[in-house]
């Protein structure tokens, strides 16, 4: 009974979950094919970001708010391939090999700043995605066109530079996922899509075990004790970063591929926020996360995305109030886990002060 | 050189970066043929729409609650004062007076929720008072849908139901602080009510800061140990000055929104905490420490950069740029502040 109520209470964020998609699905009225189709749909295009997600956790640095720097990089790769006029999976491709370069100065730049700020990494991380996006737009709106050289005007704005708002991924859009695919009973199964993801699931498993993988867990358990046994925790601290603005990148490749448009200003700060909450929803915690949660992530809090807006319009009748919901739950899980996190922080910690007073005690006994 | 060097240390680099660049600027704006009274009208309207909204942010980091990121707690509460007083059809004056009356009390009983949730995760403030404001903005887009408002001036025309996104004041308290013993100079306007109001609450902060329990909040802020061996309540305290900080931030949106003239709701307090925090980091303050004068200093550096660049690039280079100005600045003056404190702490050691 006890193990029960110790599961329910470390795994409290999904439980809420199960129910509300639990309640909120027949209400909705969807079938199953559709919500599944959507599902399959909504898999192939997070599940890589959200596996970028990992890396810095088990580096001790919690929650990388910083993800959205390697969705910029994608972006902007993606955005000069498309001038150089590269269609279909050349496209994709190229688009990631330009985006680690851009993805390594910018990781490389979140991990120094990170390293000037230990233990509030997530706030930090999370104010440099802010200022970073500033330098975005800054280069994407005034600069390109201007400084860089865009050939295409369908790109541009109207008044000759920055970038459109929207950029349309016309004939890349779905490649990667129309590859190799096939229907089961109406449901398309982007096969290579969940390759590259399987993929890369096991390069995380197998980075766990290496020299560089041991190095950043006994980083993320004890910085002082890493540093005693001649790990340069610096350096494993920036190396975990760029590895995971690299993959973020890499991510926001096969996340726009799937979309088949680019919003411009505004696609990555979302696409972080929702990473973030989907990992959460699957009953990560700021320090521990794995593969499986990931996966559990994404289909709950995929789930209510689908059904929610109609669900709220079927029992308020503004469609408006459906929009709002999905953003207040988002919001609602990353606060309550970051609680959660906290407070179970404070009580190990004086656990471990109650366990060495009583050590103590018994020590001054035995004399 | 050296001693250069040391000044610029003790004065903050980012200051002194921005410091220059709008000394830069005054002196390019005769050059852009702007006209200088019409520029300081701008950067001192702007200054009392933001100076209580920066002014909120200083009993939290005395108590040691760091910066409030959960500023959007209090402008919701504001934001719900607000509507209230219009709802309930009062006009002028007192529709100010009475949207301040409402807020007060909801935003001591939003603060003390929040204050009692900020002790349960003592360190952790900074992150979870961010989520804590999105989350308090997003609920509340949804309640200005279904809570029932019914005024005319304030719900969509054509449903009839949900407030609009802005609200206009004409007619309300739209520059009701501002146009108090205006003083006009040639295009200099010099909005005297609301830099009063601004005055009087910094000099109550200021007053509140040295009494008895405004030491101790300091005191509980600057070395928890010493100030819980003191006998001082530290929870106590700490939730004091959130609740402080909320009904700051509920009294500065009023504030904001008669020099605005306008009500905005939904999403649009999200982005307010960020310059109100930068703000002040820019006036000198850090995550642990700050005063009225940081405040002052800062809120005048901050709207000075952002209404006087765009100003002088839009004149010179007829380029827009105010926005991604404003979000470089703010930002980096925060991860800057962020990143800097932990130096700090290195050499102490």
């Amino acid at each position: 009974m006890k193990k029960v109520l110790e599961l329910l209470k470390n795994n409290l964020v999904p439980i809420m979950f199960i129910i509300i998609c639990a309640i909120s699905i027949p209400i909705s009225g969807f079938s199953t094919s559709y919500i599944l189709n959507e599902l399959m749909s909504r898999l192939g295009r997070n599940a890589f970001l959200i596996l970028s997600l990992l890396i810095p956790i088990m580096a001790g640095m919690g929650l990388n708010f910083g993800m959205t720097l390697g969705a910029m990089a994608g972006e902007i790769a993606l955005i000069l391939v498309y001038d150089w006029q590269i269609w279909g999976i050349p496209n994709l491709i190229l688009s990631c090999i330009i985006s680690i370069p851009i993805s390594v100065v910018l990781g490389w730049f979140c991990g120094k700043m990170l390293n000037l700020a230990k233990n509030r990494e997530m706030v930090t991380s999370y104010i440099i995605s802010y200022f970073m996006n500033g330098i975005y737009i800054l280069v994407v709106l005034y600069l390109m066109g201007s400084v860089i050289p865009i050939k295409h005007s369908d790109l541009l704005l109207a008044r000759g530079y920055g970038i459109r708002n929207a950029v349309n991924l016309t004939t890349s859009r779905q490649c990667l996922d129309n590859a190799i695919s096939f229907k089961i009973g109406g449901i398309k199964i982007p096969v290579l899509t969940l390759i590259i993801i399987f993929l890369m699931c096991l390069f995380i498993v197998w980075f766990r075990k290496t020299k560089l993988g041991q190095d950043m867990r006994a980083v993320g358990q004890d910085m002082e004790v890493a540093r005693e046994a001649g790990i340069d925790v610096e350096k494993t601290r920036i190396i975990a970063m760029i590895m995971s603005t690299v993959m973020a990148g890499f991510g926001m490749v096969i996340y726009l591929q799937n979309l088949g448009t680019i919003e411009t200003y505004s696609s990555h700060s979302n696409v972080g926020m929702f990473a973030i909450a989907a990992l959460l929803v699957g009953g990560a915690s700021v320090d521990k996360a794995s593969i499986g949660n990931v996966f559990v992530g994404v289909v709950l809090f995929h789930t209510l995305f689908i059904v929610a807006p109609t669900v709220a319009t079927k029992i308020t009748g503004d469609s408006m109030i459906g929009e709002y919901f999905r953003v207040f739950v988002s919001y609602a899980v990353i606060t309550i886990a970051l609680i959660m996190y906290e407070i179970k922080k404070r009580r190990q910690k004086s656990d471990a002060g109650r366990l060495l007073a009583e050590a103590q005690q018994n020590k001054e006994e035995n004399k | 050189m050296q001693k250069i060097k040391s000044i610029i240390e003790s004065y903050g680099l980012p200051r002194t970066i921005i410091t220059c660049f709008i000394i830069l600027m005054f002196c390019l704006a005769p050059v852009a043929q702007i006209n200088m009274g019409a520029l300081m009208s701008n950067v001192l309207n702007r200054f009392v729409m933001n100076a209580i909204l920066v002014l909120a942010m200083v009993p939290m980091v005395h108590s040691g609650c760091g910066l409030n990121f959960g500023l959007p707690l209090g402008i919701e509460a504001g934001l719900l004062g607000a509507t209230l007083s219009v709802e309930f059809g009062f006009t002028g004056v007192t529709s100010f007076v009475m949207a301040i009356v409402f807020a007060i009390p909801i935003a001591t009983v939003f603060g003390l929720i929040y204050g009692l949730l900020l002790n349960k995760i003592k360190g952790g403030e900074m992150m979870i008072a961010t989520y804590v404001g999105f989350s308090i903005v997003s609920l509340m887009c949804i309640m200005w849908l279904i809570l029932p408002y019914h005024s005319p001036n304030m719900v969509w025309g054509y449903s009839g139901n949900g407030l609009r996104t802005t609200i206009t004041l004409e007619g309300y308290y739209s520059r009701i602080l501002s146009d108090l013993f205006k003083i006009e100079i040639g295009k200099l306007v010099i909005p005297t009510g609301a830099i009063l109001f601004f005055a009087l609450l910094a000099l109550i902060i200021w007053a509140f800061l040295h009494t008895k329990t405004g030491t101790a909040m300091t005191a509980v802020g600057s070395n928890p140990t010493f100030a819980k061996a003191a006998g001082i309540n530290i929870d106590k305290i700490r939730t004091l000055s959130v609740v402080m900080s909320t009904i700051l931030g509920a009294i500065g949106i009023i504030v904001y929104e008669q020099a605005f003239g306008y009500i905005q709701l939904y999403t649009a307090p999200i982005s307010m905490a960020m310059p109100a925090v930068a703000a002040i980091l820019l006036g000198g303050a850090s995550v642990n420490k700050a005063t009225i004068f940081n405040v002052v200093i800062g809120t005048i550096l901050y709207q000075g950069i952002v209404t006087v660049t765009p100003a002088v690039m839009n004149a010179l280079i007829a380029l827009d740029i105010s926005d991604v100005i404003r979000n470089i600045v703010s930002n980096g003056v925060i991860l800057y502040a962020l990143t800097r404190k932990i130096e700090e702490g290195k050499k102490r050691r």
